[in-house]
This record gives C-alpha cells, structure tokens and sequence, in this order.
C-alpha cells in the first residue's frame, strides 16, 4: 500500500435507511439504519441469508440505488444529494464492480470490456490506457487473449476479464456480488486470490457479498447482515495486528 | 472525435444484431426507392407539361390596366345614387412601353421581355373569310419568348414588309400555300394584302387556326394604335417564381402583369394535387419505415436490457445510453437510404430506358440528397422512444434482466 494511506476511509454508512414501494401500503423497510466504514485496508465480506438485504445494501453502495434515510460518504463526500450525473461518474471512478455472472459486452473484445469504464468516461483509449489494459489482462492471467470476444473465453476467464474490468479505474472501491458463485472450486479460488493481490497492492478495499462460508472465512473481516440489521461486525485477529 | 463512445457501442450493436439489422435496411431501402422513383417520376411528368404549356405561352403577360368608370364624388350634404356599368375594355396601348419595356430588361429575374400589338382581324382570300388574332412582334425578341423559329413547317419565318407567317390550321382553311397573298382586313377600311413567307404549327389547334404574325408597324396600322404596344411578354428564369416577379412588375410599373399560373390555373390545380397525392404517400411510406426502425430498436433495448445496466454500472450516462441508440436509429437511416438511393435511380434509369419514353425523367442530385437527409432524419426521430426507454432503465433492474 505504498501509494494509499491504508486507514483513509472509503466508505461510511450513517444511519442507512432503505424501503420499498414508499408512500404505498405495501410499503417495506429493508434496511433498518446501518452504520458502517470501510478503509482501503479493509477486505470485508458481507454475509446474511438471503433477503437480508444484502443485494440491496449492496446497489446502495455502488450508488446504483438512492437510500430512503441515512447519509453514505463514498471518499468523504456526502452522496445522497448528488444529481444522477455526479453519481454516474463518481460510481465510473470511485468504484469497480464484479458480479456474479461476468456481464461482459458480448460485441466487445476481452481488452475492449476491460476499457469500457474509461471509454465510456473519457472515449478512445490512449496508448498509455490500452498498456494498462494489456497490463491488466495479463496480471488477470489473461494475456494475449485480448482480441477474444466473450463467448471465447471460458467462465473462470470471463469473471477474471471482469475483475481486470473493476479495476481499470483504479477504484478505491471493488464491489463483488457472489463473484465465485458461478465458478469452478479453481477458478473461485483464482479470482478470489486477484481480489487479494489488488487489496495489498494498490490499497482497494473489497467488499465481497458471499453466503459461501469458505470464502468469506478467508475475509480479514466479516459483516453479517441479518434482516436488514448488522449482527455482527468482526475482524480477524491477523488482519487486525 | 466526439461521441467516439457512442458510435462505437452503437456500431458494435448493429453488427452483432446482423440479421435484424439487414432486415430494417432492406426495408429503409425500399421505401426511399419508393420516394425516389415515384418524385422523380411526378417531378418529370409535371416538367414536361409545364415545358409543353410554356412552349406556346409566356410566363408573364403585361397589359394595361382595365379601364373603369370615374365617378364623381358627391358635394357635403347630398346623397348621390349611382348605377354603374362596367366600361368595355377598347383595345389601348401600354402607356411608354419602350421605358417600360427597357425597366423589365433590367430586372434580375427576368430572362427575355417582348412587346407585342395584338388585335383581332378578318383574313380573306377570295371568298373565304376568318378571323383571326394579329401578332405584331420583334421577331429577335419574340424567338426569345417562344421559339417559332423551330416551328416552321413551310417557308421561313420571315415577317415585315408585306411579310407574314400564319399558322397550319388557317392556311388549309384558307387554302394558302407559301407564297400565296392574303388580304388582312381590320376593320374600318384599313385593309392590307400580305405574302405568306412561313407556316407553322406550335400542335395548339386555337393558335394553329389563328394567329398571324406580322411585324409590329403593319400591326399598328392594321389596328389603328400607331406606335402601339399592347402587350408585353415575359419570361423568367425560374417559372415558379412567375407570379412573385409579376407582382413585383406590377407594382414597378402600374400595369396588369398576369404570370402563366393564374392564366393556367386549372393546369396548375391539377398539377398541386398531383404533388400533394406524392407528398401524402411520401409521408405514409416514411411513417412506415419510421415504425420499423422504432420496433425494430425497441426490441433491441428489451434484448439488450442487461448490458445496458452493465454500462451505465460502468459509469455511462444517461445521455450517453440515449445517444447510442439516436446514433443506430441514424445510421439505420443512412445507410438504408444509400442504398434505396441507388435502387431508386436504377429504377428511373430503368424507366428511362424501357418504359414508354413518352418523357424523360432527370434525377436531381438534389432530389437524393433531400432522400439521405430525410431518412437519416427519420431515423434519428424513430429511435428517440426506444432511446428514451434505454436511457431511463434502472441499472439496478437492467443488471437483473435475464
């Protein structure tokens, strides 16, 4: 982490808030106020049953989703005020995500889906920005697969094309949605080494929502969720020395 | 380059949809065939009717003003009652027509200017009697207006100095051949005898079976308007633009300036609603082709609901997703058009050369021009719903979207 303070916060939750179907009677709350910060340390897993509000929280952070109540700072700045368009480019900037099914563009080469995030930020690459791409790939395991479309790669290298993707932008945040829940036993452990390697390397925290105990037992931290409450929030005795 | 980002995403989608993509050009391209061909054709027909009427015709026609009744106003106090009778119309002289005639040859739009004294009179030959309409021109002039030159079937067009040239129709009523006299009559006594020179036939069986063409000092004295002129012809560079420059001749000199249009006004309905009927099914054939393009990228968004989610999670904007399917309903315009562009023209070439070539029809360039423009319009217009539906899809949902 020689380029980042490894204690500057990424992300604080303050009191967040999340309903559905507002001003109806069918109107449900998911998320019941939580509290939370991330430092680019962190490499936290998020765990809970399913509908404990995971997926939500989680659209919440990567601010693909507005919360009803609460505040969340993404590097500091206060977010729920912004207008769609600071929130697109701060969530192009600030935060890389990986899901759980690669979603790649299947017209777009491997290289060119890798890229997608600054393309679509600042257009046609830069040879400096196509290096760093090929770069990437090639730290992903990939390379020379570049010119490859998507339904030429295999699964395990469609997700790693997809985490070489998340982290493009060098985000101070990588988001990842069961990135392993579509993967062989191999290929998850791959990935999941990748999402390390950034974490030591280039001070990007890792939020990962997984309800695989192996891999989030493998977390330096672990964030339970349930029914929209956070039970529980601790850290490993090696991560926190 | 700007929107390099849009035309990429954009170019990419229509290649990946190959099929449907081909199926929508195929479609764009028939219905610009359409427009192409079926204006090419009006624009074609209504030219050489216009050219065939305007053959005979000038476009402009400048005369005296009607004569109408002054009627003394009425001192204070008193109620004056007036039956009024329209005054008949002598034939009279344009006042100055040698000014006014230099004035119309000065104006921008006009292209050749002819005085004319025109009256009626008997033609006999022996025992055989017609009436006729004299044509006192300056033949240089007047061959400027209409080429009767050209029309000549017998003789020469040779006029003044006991010269006249009289039309088909009046010389086998009359029993004329060229070289042949035949005595003018009038009216009132004044009577000449003229030697045909030339006859001709313009095909319009009135003027075929009328007129006689002299030169303007026999004229005069024929009709007893020494020095007159009672007619001046006109003709303008551009003839839709007739009756804007007969306006304005009107207002410079005072005179009754009449254009082809209004003395052709029937021909000119026929031929506004021969243009509307075009127009009308243009438009129904672009809302067609509109409608393709619509349904054709509304199923590419609903099919391409997830990527679009993976893009805008990316960073893209709004407005970015909404150009990215502007962009493929513009090239769906474009590129459809090109090639119904070239379909059109072969299809007026094909026309040109195995249909009844009872005219020709040009192809503007400007015609094709208006045809891409229009299309790549209509394309930009047809793809704004499903752009909307694209740039206003929740990420969230779109990412979910199986």
């Amino acid at each position: 982490m020689s380029e980042h303070d490894a204690d500057q916060e990424v992300l604080r939750l303050q009191h967040l808030k999340k309903s559905y179907n507002v001003g109806k009677p069918t109107e449900v709350e998911v998320l019941h106020g939580l509290d939370l910060r991330l430092q680019r340390r962190d490499f936290a897993a998020l765990i809970g049953a399913s509908g404990s509000g995971k997926s939500t929280l989680l659209n919440l952070i990567g601010l693909l989703d507005k919360p009803t109540a609460g505040e969340l700072f993404l590097l500091g700045e206060p977010t729920q005020d912004m207008d769609d368009a600071r929130r697109t480019a701060l969530r192009g900037s600030a935060i890389g995500f990986v899901f759980q099914f690669h979603h790649l563009i299947q017209a777009f080469s491997a290289l060119e889906n890798v890229l997608m995030p600054l393309m679509v930020a600042t257009g046609k690459p830069t040879q400096d920005q196509l290096k760093r791409g090929r770069g990437l790939l090639a730290e992903v395991g990939l390379a020379g697969l570049d010119q490859r479309k998507p339904d030429q790669l295999s699964g395990g290298q469609q997700q790693r094309v997809a985490v070489a993707r998340a982290l493009i932008t060098r985000p101070a945040l990588l988001l990842a949605d069961e990135p392993t829940g579509n993967l062989d036993s191999k290929s998850a452990a791959e990935v999941f080494e990748l999402f390390r390697k950034f974490n030591r390397e280039f001070g990007c925290a890792v939020l990962l929502v997984t309800h695989d105990p192996r891999l989030s037992d493998q977390c330096d931290r672990t964030v339970t969720l349930v029914d929209g409450r956070i039970q529980s929030d601790t850290k490993k005795a090696a991560a926190a020395a | 380059m700007p929107m390099w980002i849009e035309w990429t995403i954009a170019t990419k989608f229509l290649r990946e949809g190959k099929s449907q993509s081909a199926l929508i050009l195929i479609g764009i391209a028939v219905g610009v065939a359409v427009i192409v061909f079926l204006t090419a054709l009006i624009t074609g027909l209504q030219g050489n009717i216009i050219e065939r009427t305007l053959g005979t015709q000038a476009h402009i026609k400048v005369q005296p003003t009607d004569e109408a009744n002054r009627i003394l106003t009425p001192t204070d106090g008193s109620v004056q009652l007036v039956l009024e009778n329209k005054r008949a119309q002598r034939l009279r002289s344009i006042n100055n027509w040698q000014q006014v005639r230099d004035v119309l040859d000065t104006l921008p739009q006009v292209k050749a200017v002819s005085p004319v004294i025109s009256g009626p009179a008997f033609a006999r030959r022996g025992e055989a009697l017609e009436s006729v309409a004299l044509i006192g021109i300056d033949a240089v002039r007047y061959q400027r207006i209409i080429a009767i030159q050209d029309d000549v079937v017998a003789g020469v067009f040779r006029i003044g100095a006991g010269d006249t040239v009289i039309g088909k129709q009046l010389a086998s009523d009359l029993g004329i051949r060229v070289g042949d006299k035949l005595r003018l009559d009038g009216g009132q006594g004044r009577e000449s005898v003229v030697n045909v020179a030339g006859i001709f036939e313009l095909g319009v069986r009135e003027l075929d079976a009328r007129y006689v063409y002299l030169d303007m000092k026999q004229t005069q004295s024929l009709l007893n308007l020494p020095g007159a002129a009672t007619i001046i012809d006109v003709t303008v560079d551009d003839i839709f633009d007739a009756q804007a420059v007969a306006a304005r001749i009107a207002r410079l000199t005072g005179l009754k300036a009449e254009s082809w249009m209004e003395t052709n006004a029937q021909l000119m309905n026929a031929l506004r609603s021969q243009s509307l009927s075009t127009q009308m099914i243009s438009v129904f054939v672009a809302l067609s082709v509109a409608l393709g393009i619509a349904s054709v990228l509304s199923v590419s968004v609903v099919q391409r609901t997830r990527e679009i989610g993976i893009l805008r999670a990316m960073g893209t904007t709004r407005q970015q997703m909404l150009r990215v399917f502007l962009v493929q309903g513009a090239l769906f315009g474009l590129a459809g058009s090109l090639v119904g562009i070239f379909a059109g023209y072969g299809l007026v070439g094909a026309f040109n050369t195995f249909g009844p070539k009872l005219f020709y029809i040009p192809v503007s360039p400007w015609l094709l021009a208006a045809a891409a423009l229009l299309a790549t319009v209509t394309g930009i217009v047809s793809a704004a719903i499903p752009a909307r539906r694209a740039a206003g899809l929740d990420p969230v949902e779109a990412i979910r979207h199986v």
